[in-house]
């Protein structure tokens, strides 16, 4: 199996509206792919539509070896267990603490856990973040920073195989949005995850992207390094790199 | 007057889809109570929420309307020399028709519409999308647990409205003139049937589920925005207050036609 993830083609419209018009990618093993381009493009539609969470019109997505809709739901539910996916808001359950949050994708994964070993993994997870601290804090004492910590910090403790970030430093003031590219970096580094990043801030593209893909008009206009498409003649593409 | 014709046909017909949509939602749910893991956790709290956190208010509005239904039946019964017939009168239109509307109404303003801004709120924030993602269903998890919880949960908050109704009517008949706690509860009892009890508590079953299930459909299918919030909230107490005026009368038509 070479590719962790592959796309086929993926078409998706909303009424008249022809968000994807056939999107193809391939994520290998330890390969980080940066999705590009302007808010309201289809990227976070595009990572729905391969998590499962939006139907796609059409096209193959094949996930670990396993095509999507020839499986059914449990078994897509155990694929997701490989899969991070940190949103945008970093979707923290609000009725639960920061604690409980961390707890809840290990419970539901029904691994057999000790009540010691699960509070290691939670204190290793939140290590990770730098955010220790707020252990026992609500979603709602927490800056958009912290949310976004908390949210990595969920994201990692089942130890995916793919981490998918929806516009991670979206909404933060520079050094946290440094603090988060670092973050990701590490991750990359420390575990090997591979990873599909949507953003269109071009410090966190450059850190983070091996490969970076332009979503315009419903297909990747551009594909390639940080220095191939910087040293790009095309105006739209240069668009980004001024 | 084509327009208006056309406008009728339009509304109509997005009715009808909203019917279909929340039949597919209903049976998603039914579908949900087979399928494991039972979220026990889940079902506790929200009949915690929807019991407990409710029951003031049940009881408060019980208490009034037993006292109230009393105060104002009592001149009518005296002047045709039926005071006596007053504990089997309240009990009767309490037990029946009045406690089980009220109760359901109730906890349609209170619970469905909570249900209904607290999914919304998730589905605006990613929420259920986070859940899904985690491997966690969020129709099992969210929604057939706070269904589950308030079909169960209604149906008791309603015989204990009977009984505060009860209490607050003897407490009103006890001012004008001697009557003991006793005698009062064994006028009130005796005159109950089995055809009373039963149908009017089958009947806040069905509130119970359909309070739960439109708080959870309006929720679920909130737009996107916190204004699709409390539109979804808004919505989810007019549908579940007249999906309780429509259940109670098509369970009248039903009982009258079993018994």
């Amino acid at each position: 199996m070479d590719a962790l993830i592959e796309i086929k083609n993926l078409r998706k419209s909303f009424g008249k509206n022809h968000v994807l018009k056939g999107v193809s990618l391939r994520l290998r093993k330890g390969h980080n792919i940066v999705i590009l381009g302007k808010s309201g493009i289809g990227k976070s539609v595009l990572t729905k539509c391969i998590m499962g969470l939006i139907e796609p019109d059409e096209g193959e997505i094949i996930i670990f070896g396993n095509k999507m809709g020839s499986i059914d739901d449990t078994e897509l539910d155990k694929l997701r267990q490989k899969i991070g996916y940190l949103f945008q808001g970093g979707a923290l359950y609000d009725s639960m603490t920061v604690r409980e949050n961390l707890k809840f994708p290990l419970r539901r994964s029904r691994r057999v856990i000790g009540k010691s070993q699960l509070n290691d993994m939670i204190h290793e997870a939140l290590e990770n973040v730098g955010l220790l601290e707020a252990i026992d804090k609500y979603p709602g004492e927490l800056s958009g920073g912290m949310r976004k910590r908390a949210g990595l910090a969920r994201t990692l403790i089942v130890k995916p195989d793919v981490i998918f970030y929806d516009e991670p430093t979206t909404g933060l003031d520079p050094v946290t949005s440094g603090e988060i590219i670092d973050l990701m970096i590490d991750i990359q580094n420390k575990y090997q995850t591979s990873s599909i990043v949507i953003t269109h801030d071009m410090k966190c593209a450059k850190l983070t992207g091996d490969e970076i893909k332009l979503l315009k008009d419903g297909v990747f206009y551009a594909e390639g390094s940080w220095d191939e498409l910087k040293q790009s003649a095309d105006k739209e593409v240069q668009m980004y790199f001024k | 007057m084509r327009t208006g014709i056309q406008r009728i046909v339009d509304s109509l017909s997005l009715f009808l889809i909203e019917i279909g949509s929340m039949t597919g939602f209903t049976i998603k749910i039914f579908r949900q109570f087979f399928r494991p893991p039972l979220e026990t956790k889940e079902i506790v709290r929200w009949m915690y929420v929807a019991g407990a956190k409710t029951l003031p208010l049940v009881g408060i509005t019980g208490f009034i309307m037993g006292l109230v239904l009393t105060l104002q039946s009592r001149p009518v019964l005296v002047n045709f020399g039926a005071e006596l017939l007053l504990p089997s009168m309240i009990s009767i239109s309490i037990i029946r028709e009045i406690s089980p509307v009220i109760t359901a109404l109730l906890c349609a303003g209170k619970i469905s519409s909570g249900f209904a801004a607290e999914i919304g709120s998730m589905k605006v924030t990613e929420q259920i999308d986070a859940m899904e993602v985690s491997g966690t269903n969020p129709m099992g998890f969210v929604v057939a647990s706070r269904v589950l919880a308030t079909t169960i949960m209604v149906p008791i908050l309603v015989i204990i409205n009977d009984a505060i109704a009860l209490i607050g009517s003897y407490i009103a008949a006890s001012m004008y003139g001697v009557i003991s706690f006793r005698l009062f509860f064994l006028e009130a009892i005796k005159v109950l049937s089995f055809t009373d009890v039963i149908p009017a508590t089958i009947k806040t079953v069905i509130f119970g589920f359909f309070i739960g299930m439109i708080g959870c459909y309006k929720g679920y299918n909130a737009g996107h925005g916190t204004e699709a919030v409390g539109i979804a909230a808004n919505s989810a107490v007019v549908a579940a207050s007249l999906s309780i005026f429509i259940i109670d009368l098509v369970a009248v038509q039903v009982v009258e036609l079993l018994l």
